[in-house]
């Protein structure tokens, strides 16, 4: 993707002030890298929207780095601009089991279901997001399917439906019992 | 009976006691088995009458884990997973998914690989946009549509038929390339479609474009204006029937694209009727495109795959003569290793920017794969467009949007 | 077997009755309206299956009716998640007698490459099903020929023997899992079976 030299510079002189200039690089793909905390999360989406020019977000996602880590989740979201034909990446490392960062749902509404998805598949919370429930998974799933303590097979995954299904029958058989007491 | 895997929202149905004829609301569910909603989606609805007071999305019908299997499976074995996200276009997923784990690896595919990937991609956007002409209209109900872009979609399937040995979900694309050369039979199937497509497509303008009905139904219906598209993430067709010129086959080139000659049509109003005309047009324009890519295949020659021996499967004669491609057979299939890192792959998929972020460890275990689906980002912005029309209405935008749920939930 | 006169057999085997049970089923064959489920990729086929190449109206499969109320095959084409289940048993449900119902796919047949925590491993958890087509997802010429072993089988019933002795309480899937539902339809006296749930003790 199309992040050169134009796009460091203009992605640093926008984060002046927010970030320091060591933490923006490069990745393995030659994308433009902003390392950012929990923190200053926000001050630096905002910064990039407005000063840098990045009117779209395109991706909101989270990687479970392991279940022993200490810095367990690592956020990734990736930015791009129409006007200067380039991309920008922002990474988010955050603390312990059940990490909170600021939504970004009030500066590119376009976020709201990705946010949801990191939080159903990854257990993410977004502070601030106007309706964070699941996605993917059904209300009363309690787990988060793509932590990597979480086995690929699932665990009870018909536990829901054999809820409904149940409650479903018992309430056919007490009908047909009234309806055999006539 | 409440059920508690699809329950609606508390507080969602709104009530005015001051007015009792007026106050109340409906709330219906579209629900995951409807024949509108283009695969398993449900809307919960609230209806003033006919007008739509809230509409809310629920997906995750067919959320299958993918992105799960990835790290179970491994890279290479994760091709055929990618065919049945976008399904109606199986090869340009694979492409894309190819894409991020060249990046990755630093494999570069050969030239012939390059014209091949192209044309099968372009075939594969012309069967997307002939499922969108076929479903859309038969939804609104022009029934004759559906038959007559089926009956093109066939002569798709044959080809790739012949030429792949599946006529969807084809899983044709290997990291390096393709998966092998094409002969003279299907190029000649190929000219002999792509030759006589363009006077399909001006068959179905003919029904549609000028068609009253159809006008009516889709002029002035959803409207996204660009600010809104760009806020939320919308791409592809929307994108550029909203009159933002983006397209990443232009700006972002990939696969060789920018040594073909093609235009990117560009809507004015956004609404449906300009986001069917933009598709129509693309599809004439990846016409064009295939048509150059099949020429070119006569001048350039050479390999289809890449040689690199780290990624790519030697050719199978090799491996029973010689030691050397044994082992790095073996070492493919069972313990394929990408480079430690991350990198992002994206192509403009018939819906939008179909993307793939491949993190990688230097373990065989793939640390994290995200699919970038174009269609979960159509789906949210349905209340966006839909809230405040008519309940009819909502058949024209879900057809228009055009997201097929195998990507959207993944 | 000795052979039974007319006069001496039950009604139900009699030459009458296999006349007519013959007369039934091939109105039924002839005339099954599909459900088309068309959940994933499995539905692309089947939409083409009712295009103008593989035309399923040939087999008298016209009407696809997109309401199980008016409809008698049930097709589930494509990947059933846990999420889904429950419409699809709902849908099942409405359906009046008699029904039949067809995995398309091996996805709906075992749950197909995704052996994952979301996905049903194999409509028959939840349904009782008459014929599966394997395929991924298998061509529309697989499934009008899976449609036409059903018809083969619909041929077989025995729907007078039924209606004068009564439908027994199971439906035979032909997997030796064995269903018992409690909404079918029943057009005589005997009350159904309570439920087991197939994946029971014995899968602990």
């Amino acid at each position: 993707m199309t992040s050169d030299m134009n796009t460091a510079v203009r992605v640093t002189a926008s984060l002046d002030g927010i970030v320091d200039a060591a933490a923006i690089g490069t990745d393995h793909d030659g994308m433009v890298r902003v390392t950012a905390t929990p923190a200053d999360l926000h001050a630096v989406c905002a910064a990039l929207k407005g000063a840098a020019g990045f009117e779209a977000n395109t991706l909101v996602t989270a990687r479970d780095h392991g279940a022993g880590e200490a810095q367990r989740f690592e956020l990734f979201y990736q930015f791009l601009s129409y006007e200067h034909a380039d991309r920008v990446r922002v990474r988010v490392m955050t603390e312990g089991d059940d990490p909170e960062v600021d939504t970004i749902t009030d500066l590119w509404p376009g976020t709201s279901f990705s946010e949801r998805e990191c939080w159903d598949l990854m257990g993410v919370r977004f502070g601030g997001h106007p309706d964070l429930r699941r996605l993917m998974m059904p209300e009363g799933f309690d787990h988060h399917p793509l932590r990597k303590d979480f086995p690929h097979i699932g665990i009870e995954p018909d536990r829901l439906y054999r809820q409904w299904d149940e409650a479903r029958r018992a309430e056919f058989e007490a009908s047909e019992a009234a309806k055999g007491a006539h | 009976m409440e059920s508690k895997i699809i329950e609606y929202r508390p507080g969602f149905a709104q009530s005015d006691a001051d007015d009792p004829i007026h106050g109340e609301t409906l709330p219906i569910n579209m629900g995951p088995q409807h024949p509108a909603t283009h695969g398993v989606l449900r809307l919960a609805v609230e209806l003033d009458g006919e007008t739509l007071a809230s509409v809310q999305p629920d997906v995750g019908f067919l959320h299958r884990g993918k992105e799960k299997a990835c790290e179970s499976l491994g890279w290479a074995k994760f091709f055929p997973h990618t065919d049945r996200l976008d399904y109606v276009q199986p090869l340009m997923n694979n492409v894309g998914y190819a894409i991020a784990l060249e990046k990755l690896a630093g494999v570069e595919v050969p030239e012939r690989g390059q014209v091949l990937r192209v044309l099968l991609m372009e075939v594969s956007r012309i069967a997307a946009h002939l499922i969108y002409l076929g479903t859309s209209a038969i939804d609104l109900g022009a029934i004759s549509m559906f038959f007559y872009t089926f009956k093109e979609r066939e002569n798709i399937y044959s080809i790739l038929d012949a030429y792949t040995g599946h006529r969807m979900n084809n899983t044709y694309v290997r990291i390096g390339g393709v998966y092998a050369d094409v002969d003279e039979n299907v190029t000649g199937m190929l000219r002999e479609f792509l030759e006589q497509f363009e006077a399909r497509v001006d068959e179905f303008e003919g029904l549609l474009t000028g068609n009253r009905i159809w006008y009516d139904r889709n002029r002035d219906v959803g409207v996204i204006t660009a600010e809104e598209a760009k806020a939320w993430s919308l791409t592809g067709p929307i994108l550029r029937g909203s009159g933002v010129e983006w397209d990443i086959r232009k700006q972002e080139p990939y696969s060789g694209y920018e040594t073909y000659d093609f235009d990117i049509p560009v809507g004015t109003v956004g609404d449906c009727y300009d986001r069917y005309l933009v598709r129509v047009e693309e599809m004439r324009q990846s016409c064009r495109i295939a048509l150059q890519a099949l020429d070119r295949l006569d001048t350039v020659k050479g390999d289809v795959l890449a040689e690199d021996r780290r990624f790519v499967l030697p050719p199978r004669a090799d491996v029973q003569a010689s030691m050397e491609e044994l082992i790095h057979q073996f070492k493919i299939v069972t313990d394929l290793r990408l480079p430690k890192g991350e990198a992002y792959g994206c192509v403009e998929a018939a819906k939008g920017e179909l993307g793939f972020l491949a993190i990688s460890d230097g373990t065989s275990e793939p640390a994290r794969l995200h699919i970038r689906a174009p269609g979960l980002m159509n789906v949210q912005a349905i209340p966006l467009i839909a809230e405040g029309r008519l309940l009819s209405d909502i058949v024209a935008i879900i057809g228009s949007l055009d997201f097929v749920m195998g990507e959207v939930d993944r | 077997m000795g052979s039974v006169g007319l006069n001496e057999a039950p009604f139900s085997e009699s030459f009458t009755a296999t006349r007519l049970d013959w007369v039934v089923n091939w109105a039924r064959k002839n005339s099954l309206w599909p459900m088309p489920l068309g959940l994933s990729c499995c539905g692309i086929e089947l939409m083409a299956m009712f295009g103008p190449k593989f035309d399923l109206a040939r087999f008298g499969a016209e009407a696809a009716r997109f309401t199980p109320r008016q409809c008698d095959l049930l097709v589930v084409a494509g990947t059933l998640t846990w999420k889904m289940a429950q419409a699809v048993r709902l849908v099942y449900d409405q359906m009046p007698e008699p029904k039949w119902v067809m995995s398309m796919g091996v996805c709906a047949s075992t749950g197909g490459m995704y052996d994952t925590y979301s996905v049903v491993q194999g409509i028959d958890t939840i349904l009782p099903v008459d014929v599966y087509v394997p395929g991924c997802p298998p061509r529309p010429d697989a499934v009008i020929d899976s449609i036409i072993k059903l018809q083969t089988r619909i041929q077989r019933e025995t729907p007078i023997k039924d209606l004068v002795e009564g439908i027994p309480d199971y439906h035979d899937t032909g997997t030796g899992r064995e269903l018992r539902q409690p909404n079918r339809v029943v057009m005589h006296k005997k009350k159904p079976q309570l439920p087991t749930s197939p994946i029971g003790e014995d899968s602990k």
